[in-house]
């Protein structure tokens, strides 16, 4: 497998980045380097262990359905580049 | 779609907000209509470094939710992020289950014209909601409120088993009183805790494989839902018969307008990339668990419904009207608790207090009545102390003021008069002052003994018992 300038875009674009050409170019040379060493790991047989999902050997991490205090409007907003009325102020998205 | 030459195929996926206190990874409060972000924190919030931890209620409730429709649960599950960027979700990814959902393979049944029929539900599976985004007049900008963040939800995806509208609501009603049963969720459409997206397409009678499918939003009440996918058949059906193809999209349903809308989002499909949430370890659901959770869940709508068919001896229907809300069937059987009538209480109830609850806009809990009462007052009846017809109005008086039937009785002074002598002087009155009635009735006119009836009924204040007024008139008027 071998990654595109495509690819290096379509990813860049779902991560809302904007590249230069010479970006493009120097990211796709790396993450290719970096997937040709991952496909070292198919020379493994795999086939019969089950994915692995986590590496940590505990289960059934869990609280209790109690309420404990939230931040005030005031401190949530504090990251807020713009607010209004209490909330977080965005650019317009309408579907 | 009567008559059409095309049959219509619907999916549904629907969200359901589960009534927990607290959100499903922090403790911020769950409860709708606080000031806008006033119950956020670090972890809803997204914020860096933080980690999110698992309310056992949640899990607990989307079990109760799988299993009472029917659903296989799962031993092993994970938590994955879904990503995507849009601003109702502060931390740029859902956390959702991809394909290890906690329910699989259930279904439940609906009855539409008489006929049952199964509609196979494919999964069910846990993640959290997100906020709530309100749009500035102008296009001036969006403003996010993320109270609602991280409130547990489930979804629920059907099977493509339906096939017209009025499926897709009997699907929803049954579902919606599934989980008021099972006293999961409020499952309030109006207030968005009960969301439902549908995939409608149509393909000729006969064809097996699937038209191409539009998938209609924002539909938010049962009634909207009918509607849109009506709507949508037709617009699709004009489409095909005009020799054109449906486009594969997602179509926003106007309650207003009565007509849904192409959504024309950017074509850029979907890309989530779901992986592994590494914040939060594995579940796993053992035996033990999955018992003491089924058995917390109380007899369904389904399982009540043939109850009330085999022991009381109501109707499959007024059984199914009864038993759609669990509140109405718990009323009906508080109501036996005086009263071994129940046909007589599914008749006030599906008659009387249903009219009432429509004509003002009311739910159950608005009327004053309780099921004690309504079971007094047939005992009142069955007693002979008050007629049926006076029976009503002390229904009305229960039900507007709380107060006990016998009390409206004694107040009212509504007490039957079944004694003859008192009967006999107003009957020998009515046939003295209407002399021209009772010739019309010994003449042949049968109607005329209503009219005289009416007329003992009037002077009594429709205290007299109707039988007993019955006899003695015939008696008087034979003899």
């Amino acid at each position: 497998m071998s990654i595109s300038i495509k690819d290096v875009e379509h990813v860049a674009n779902l991560a809302r980045l904007e590249l230069s050409d010479a970006d493009k170019e120097q990211f796709a040379g790396q993450l290719n380097a970096i997937l040709k060493y991952a496909e070292k790991l198919n020379e493994l047989h795999t086939d019969e262990i089950e994915p692995t999902s986590h590496v940590l050997p505990i289960v059934n991490v869990m609280r209790d359905d109690a309420v404990k205090p939230s931040l005030t409007a005031e401190k949530a907003l504090l990251n807020a580049p713009e607010e209004e009325d209490g909330q977080f102020k965005v650019p317009a998205v309408l579907e | 779609m009567a008559n059409s030459k095309y049959e219509t195929v619907v999916g549904l996926e629907v969200h359901v907000e589960l009534h927990t206190k607290s959100k499903i990874f922090c403790g911020c409060s769950t409860s709708f209509g606080a000031p806008p972000n006033t119950h956020t924190c670090p972890v809803c919030l997204g914020h860096p470094g933080v980690l999110p931890v698992l309310n056992r209620q949640a899990v607990e409730y989307a079990m109760k939710a799988a299993m009472a429709i029917n659903c296989e649960i799962a031993e092993w599950c994970k938590f994955d992020r879904k990503n995507y960027f849009y601003p109702d979700s502060p931390k740029a990814y859902q956390i959702s289950q991809y394909d290890q959902p906690i329910g699989q393979n259930g279904w439940i049944d609906i009855e539409v014209n008489g006929k049952t029929k199964r509609i196979g539900i494919t999964r069910l599976h846990l993640e959290e909601d997100a906020g709530k985004l309100t749009h500035i007049d102008g296009g001036l900008g969006s403003l996010a409120d993320f109270n609602r963040v991280g409130t547990p939800l489930v979804e629920i995806v059907s099977e493509p088993d339906i096939r017209s509208p009025e499926e897709a609501k009997a699907y929803l009603e049954k579902l919606r009183a599934i989980m008021l049963y099972c006293d999961v969720s409020d499952v309030k459409m109006e207030e968005g805790s009960m969301r439902c997206d549908a995939n409608i397409s149509i393909r000729p009678f006969g064809q097996e494989k699937f038209g191409t499918r539009a998938e209609l939003k924002n539909m938010n009440s049962f009634r909207g839902v009918q509607r849109g996918l009506e709507y949508e058949e037709l617009r699709q059906a004009d489409i095909l018969d005009g020799g054109g193809q449906v486009v594969q999209e997602t179509r926003r349903w106007d309650e207003n307008q009565g007509k849904t809308f192409s959504m024309r989002s950017k074509e850029e499909a979907h890309d989530y990339r779901y992986f592994p949430d590494p914040d939060l370890v594995r579940l796993r659901i053992d035996d033990e668990w999955k018992a003491r959770v089924r058995a917390s869940i109380p007899e369904l709508p389904d399982a009540r419904q043939a109850r009330y068919i085999s022991e009381y001896g109501l109707s499959s229907y007024d059984a199914g009207v009864l038993t759609a809300s669990m509140k109405l069937a718990n009323f009906f059987e508080e109501s036996l608790k005086f009263t071994t009538d129940a046909k007589a209480s599914a008749n006030w109830i599906m008659g009387d207090l249903l009219g009432y609850l429509n004509a003002n806009n009311f739910e159950l809990e608005d009327a004053k009545i309780t099921g004690q009462g309504l079971g007094e007052l047939i005992q009142l009846i069955e007693k002979g102390t008050i007629s049926t017809k006076i029976a009503k109005t002390v229904f009305k008086g229960i039900v507007e003021t709380g107060k006990s039937p016998a009390q409206i009785v004694e107040e009212q002074g509504l007490v039957q008069i079944s004694d003859e002598g008192a009967i006999v002087a107003v009957v020998d009155a009515v046939i003295a002052a209407n002399p021209q009635s009772v010739e019309d009735f010994r003449g042949g006119k049968d109607k005329a003994i209503g009219f005289l009836v009416g007329q003992i009924m009037k002077e009594t204040k429709g205290k007299a018992n109707p039988g007993l007024v019955n006899k003695l008139l015939m008696e008087r008027l034979k003899g």
